[in-house]
C-alpha cells in the first residue's frame, strides 16, 4: 500500500490507507477495551479454593473470602431456628465449622462432598453464603476429590466416599415387561 | 434384527464409508476426476442410514428395556414414562455421541441431495471434510463409548436416568443444541474446502449463509430451552448462571452470529473474505470445544456426567487435529484469497465490523473467564472459580455498544453512510427510550439505579427494528396501498433481521426486569401460616405424600390469593427418585401475564414445618419469548427466496420456480 502518487479516492474524504487504518484503530481500541474490562473483572471476581487444612496451615485470617471443600462431617449437621444451619467440612484431617443460613441444596448430605463460598469468620469458623452440592449422586467435586486424594484419604477407583451409596443398593423393583 | 450387536455392526460399516468419503472425493478433485469427486453423494447417504440405524437399534434397546446392553441398563428403567425411555438414549455420553453423528451424517446427505447446483468440486471437497469430522467422531464412539456393550448376566432392572434429566425440556434440549454444534459443521467444511480449492467468491458466501442461520436457529432454540430448564428445574430460580456448560454452548452462538452477519458483508459487497473464513472455522472449532468441555469433564458443572480420562485426552486429540489443522491451512491459504469491497468506516460494512468486533471481543472474553481457572490450574495447580460478576463485568458493557450499533447498521447505506441522518430518521427510538427510562424510573422503587436506562435501551432497540421495516415500506409516508404492497415487496431477509433485531430488545427488556426488580423471600413456613409476596397472599395448607410412577412427592399444598380473590394453587415439592434414591426439588410456578411467582421448597423440618423460597419475577418470560422472536426472525429469513434458489445465476428465475428446499 504505498502511495506516493496523489490517492485518487475524494470520495468519502478518505484514502483506502486511511480507511484501513481508521478500521484498523477501532478494533484495536475495542479489543484493547474489552482486554482492560477482562483484567479488570478477573482481578475482582477470582475466588479461591481451600481445604479445610489449607485453611490452617497457610494461617489464613478472617475476613478473606475462599470457597471451602470437603466432606460434611458425619453426625455434625445442626438445623436451628429460622432455617440456621451448621455443620463442619473435613478432609480428615482439619474440620471447620461452618455456619449458614438459607436452604440447602438437594444433595447436601452428611459424609458428602461439598463446596461452600464465604468468609473466615475466626479460628476454624467459616460463614457461608452459598452451598453447592453436585447433582449425579455419586459426584464429587472436582476440587474436593483433589483435596481429599491429597490428604490420602480417597485413591482413585474407589468409588466415592459416599456413605449413602444409592447406586449399590438399586432396589429389586418389579421384573421387567416382557 | 434388532440385536445390539447390528447397531454396533452398522457404526462399523458408516466408519469404512467415512474412510471412503475422506478421501476418494477430494482426491478426485484434485486430479478433476469426476466419477471419483461423484461417489461422495451416495457414500454420505449410505453412511446417513448406517448411523441413523444404529441410532433405532439403541432407542429399540431402550424402548423394550434390554439390560443385557449396559448403556440401557445405567440409564434406563422399566417404569420409566416413554419420553424419559427415548430421551435416556441421547441422556448419556455414548447415546448423546450417536445423536452427534446422527446429526453429523444427516447434514452431509442433505448436501448430497439438496446440493445438485453446487459446483461438483465445491461438493466433493465439502463431503469430503464432512468425511473427517465423521471418521473422528465414529472412532471416538468405538474405541472409548461403545454405546452396544453387553452385560452378562443381564440385571432384571436398570439404575434410571438421573432424575434432573427427566423432563420434557431436557428431552429435547441436547437434540436442539447437537443441531446447532453440528450445524456449524457445514460453514467449517465449506469454508474448508475454499481453502483447499482457493476459491471463493459471493456465491459461496449464499450457499454458506442458510446452513449457518439453520444452525444458529437451533442452537438459539438449544440454548434457550436449556435456560428455561434450568430455571424451573434446578429449584433456584436463575436462568444463566455463567456455568463453563453453559458458557461453552454461548460461544459459538456468538461466534455464530457474527458469522451470520459477516457472510452478509460478503455475499453483498465481496468484502472481509478471509475473516468470514476465519470466523466458520472459529465457530466450529468453539462448538467442538463445548463438546470437548461438557463431555470430558474436565470442568467441575452441573452438566458433568462424564469423567473418565481416557475420553479426555482423545477429544483433546480430535480438537488439536481439527482446530490447529484448519486454523494451520487458513494460515497457508488466506493470504491468497483476493481481498474486494471497499468502505468507508461509517457504512452498513462498517456497522457489521462493529458487530463482528464486540461479538469476537464478548466471546474471547467468555472465552478467558471459562478457560482462565482451567489453565491456571493446569499450570500452577491453584484452583480458583470465576464467578459471573466477571461476566457481568465484561460481558455487558460490550454487549450495550453492540445494541446502540445494531440499531444503526440497518439504515446505513452500504459503502458510505450518513450518520446524522441517520440518527434524525430514529428521533422516535430515541424518545421511546428516553420515555421508557423515565417511566421505569418513576414508577419503580429501589432496584439498580442502571435500570431504567436498559429499560430504555430495550425500548431503543425494539423500536428502532420496527422503524427499520416501517421506513422501508413507507409507512404512514405513501398511500397505505403503496406501503402494503411495498411489505410485501420486502425480502424475507430483511424482516428477518428486523424481528430477530427486536427479538433481542425484548429479551433484554426480559433480563432487566428479572435481574434488577426479582423480589425474593425464605421463609420457613406451618401448616396455616400465610405470607404476602408481590400483592399475593400465600398460605401453605399442609404436607402432602404423593406417590409417582417412578418417585416419591412431598407436596406443599399452596393456596394464593390475590387482592383477596382465589387465584388458584401451588404445589411445589421435595421429590426423591426410588431407583437412585436422589432426592430433586419440583420448582412451582404461577404466571401472570409475562411475569411469574415461583416458589422451591426446601428441607422439611422435624415440626412439621417446611422452608420456601419464594420469587417474583417480573417480565421474566420475555426473556425467552425475545429468544423465540430471534428464531423466527431466521426462520424469515431463511425463507428468503435468494437463498432458497443458492447461487446467483442468470436464470435464477426459473429455478426460483421449481421448489428447491433450503441448503
Amino acid at each position: 500500500m504505498s502511495t506516493t502518487s496523489t490517492p485518487v479516492l475524494p470520495r468519502g474524504g478518505m484514502t483506502r490507507k486511511q480507511r484501513r487504518m481508521t478500521l484498523i484503530g477501532i478494533s484495536l481500541s475495542v479489543l484493547g477495551v474489552a482486554a482492560g474490562l477482562v483484567l479488570y473483572s478477573l482481578s475482582g471476581s477470582i475466588t479461591l479454593f481451600q481445604s479445610p487444612t489449607d485453611i490452617v496451615e497457610k494461617n489464613l485470617q478472617p475476613g478473606a473470602r475462599m470457597r471451602l471443600g470437603g466432606l460434611v462431617e458425619a453426625g455434625s449437621v445442626r438445623r436451628g431456628e429460622n432455617m440456621e444451619v451448621s455443620f463442619a467440612v473435613t478432609d480428615g484431617r482439619t474440620s471447620i465449622a461452618v455456619a449458614y443460613r438459607g436452604i440447602l441444596p438437594d444433595l447436601f448430605r452428611e459424609g458428602q462432598g461439598v463446596i461452600t463460598e464465604g468468609v473466615l469468620s475466626g479460628d476454624r469458623q467459616f460463614r457461608a453464603d452459598s452451598v453447592l452440592a453436585r447433582h449425579d449422586e455419586n459426584y464429587m467435586p472436582k476440587e474436593v476429590a483433589d483435596s481429599l486424594k491429597r490428604q490420602g484419604h480417597w485413591k482413585p477407583g474407589d468409588p466415592a466416599p459416599n456413605p449413602n451409596a444409592a447406586r449399590s443398593s438399586a432396589p429389586q423393583s418389579p421384573a421387567r415387561s416382557p | 434384527m434388532m440385536s445390539p450387536e447390528v447397531g454396533h455392526f452398522a457404526l462399523v460399516l458408516a466408519l469404512a464409508l467415512a474412510l471412503v468419503q475422506s478421501v476418494v472425493p477430494i482426491w478426485g478433485s484434485r486430479r478433476g476426476d469426476t466419477a471419483l469427486m461423484a461417489t461422495a453423494s451416495p457414500v454420505a447417504l449410505g453412511q446417513f442410514a448406517f448411523v441413523t440405524l444404529s441410532f433405532v437399534v439403541l432407542t429399540y434397546a431402550y424402548l423394550v428395556s434390554d439390560f443385557s446392553v449396559e448403556n440401557v441398563f445405567q440409564n434406563s428403567h422399566s417404569t420409566k414414562p416413554l419420553i424419559y425411555k427415548i430421551s435416556g438414549v441421547w441422556g448419556n455420553h455414548e447415546g448423546s455421541m450417536v445423536l452427534w453423528v446422527v446429526i453429523l451424517t444427516l447434514f452431509s446427505a442433505l448436501v448430497a441431495v439438496f446440493g445438485r447446483n453446487l459446483p461438483l468440486t465445491l461438493k466433493a471437497n465439502v463431503l469430503a471434510v464432512q468425511g473427517w469430522i465423521t471418521v473422528a467422531f465414529l472412532l471416538f464412539i468405538l474405541k472409548t463409548s461403545n454405546p452396544f456393550a453387553r452385560i452378562i448376566p443381564a440385571p432384571m432392572e436398570g439404575r434410571d436416568l438421573n432424575p434432573l434429566l427427566q423432563d420434557v425440556g431436557l428431552a429435547i434440549h441436547p437434540p436442539l443444541l447437537y443441531i446447532g454444534y453440528v450445524g456449524f459443521s457445514m460453514s467449517f467444511a465449506f469454508a474448508v474446502a475454499a481453502l483447499i480449492d482457493g476459491k471463493l467468491d459471493a456465491a459461496w458466501a449464499r450457499w454458506v449463509r442458510p446452513w449457518t442461520l439453520v444452525a444458529w436457529i437451533f442452537l438459539t432454540a438449544g440454548i434457550s430451552m436449556g435456560s428455561y430448564w434450568a430455571y424451573y428445574e434446578l429449584g433456584w430460580g436463575g436462568w444463566w448462571f455463567w456455568d463453563p456448560v453453559e458458557n461453552a454452548s454461548l460461544m459459538p452462538w456468538l461466534a455464530g452470529t457474527a458469522l451470520l452477519h459477516s457472510a452478509i458483508v460478503m455475499e453483498k459487497r465481496e468484502a472481509l473474505k478471509v475473516w468470514t473464513v476465519l470466523l466458520a472455522i472459529l465457530t466450529f472449532s468453539l462448538s467442538l470445544l463445548g463438546t470437548f468441555l461438557v463431555r470430558s469433564g474436565v470442568l467441575t458443572s452441573v452438566h458433568a456426567f462424564a469423567v473418565d480420562p481416557e475420553r479426555g485426552v482423545f477429544i483433546l486429540a480430535i480438537l488439536v487435529v481439527f482446530i490447529g489443522g484448519s486454523l494451520a491451512l487458513y494460515a497457508w491459504r488466506a493470504p491468497t484469497l483476493k481481498q474486494g469491497g471497499l468502505f468507508a468506516p461509517v457504512s452498513r460494512e462498517g456497522a457489521l465490523v462493529l458487530n463482528n468486533l464486540f461479538l469476537t471481543a464478548s466471546c474471547a472474553a467468555v472465552f478467558v473467564g471459562t478457560l482462565y481457572p482451567l489453565a491456571l490450574e493446569t499450570l500452577t495447580g491453584a484452583k480458583i472459580s470465576v464467578g459471573p460478576p466477571f461476566f457481568n463485568w465484561t460481558f455487558g458493557p460490550l454487549m450495550v455498544p453492540l445494541m446502540l450499533a445494531m440499531v444503526f447498521g440497518p439504515f446505513l447505506a452500504w459503502k458510505r453512510g450518513d450518520l446524522a441522518a441517520v440518527a434524525q430518521r430514529l428521533t422516535l427510538a430515541f424518545a421511546a427510550a428516553i420515555l421508557a427510562t423515565l417511566v421505569t424510573y418513576a414508577v419503580t422503587t429501589g432496584g439498580p439505579v442502571l435500570a431504567p436506562l436498559f429499560v430504555g435501551l430495550a425500548f431503543y432497540v425494539i423500536v428502532g427494528a420496527i422503524l427499520d421495516v416501517a421506513e422501508r415500506i413507507q409507512l404512514f409516508r405513501a398511500p397505505a396501498a403503496t406501503s402494503l404492497a411495498r411489505a410485501r415487496g420486502l425480502p424475507r431477509a430483511a424482516w428477518g433481521a428486523a424481528v430477530a433485531h427486536a427479538g433481542v430488545g425484548v429479551m433484554l427488556l426480559g433480563i432487566v426486569g428479572e435481574t434488577a426488580y426479582k423480589q425474593e423471600t425464605i421463609v420457613q413456613m406451618r401448616p396455616g401460616e400465610s405470607i404476602a409476596v408481590a400483592g399475593y397472599d400465600i398460605t401453605l395448607q399442609g404436607l402432602v405424600p404423593v406417590e409417582g410412577p417412578n418417585y416419591r412427592d412431598l407436596v406443599a399444598r399452596l393456596t394464593v390469593r390475590e387482592g383477596g380473590v382465589d387465584a388458584g394453587m401451588l404445589e411445589p415439592a421435595k421429590r426423591v427418585y426410588t431407583a437412585r434414591a436422589m432426592p430433586t426439588t419440583e420448582a412451582a410456578l404461577k404466571t401472570r401475564g409475562v411475569s411469574q411467582l415461583y416458589v422451591s421448597p426446601g428441607d422439611p423440618g422435624t415440626d412439621g414445618s417446611i422452608a420456601l423460597r419464594f420469587f417474583y419475577k417480573p417480565m421474566v418470560l420475555l426473556i425467552w419469548i425475545g429468544t423465540l422472536v430471534m428464531m423466527f426472525g431466521g426462520l424469515l429469513s431463511l425463507s428468503d427466496r435468494r437463498l432458497r434458489v443458492g447461487a446467483p445465476k442468470p436464470s435464477a428465475r426459473r429455478v426460483a420456480a421449481t421448489v428447491q428446499p433450503a441448503e
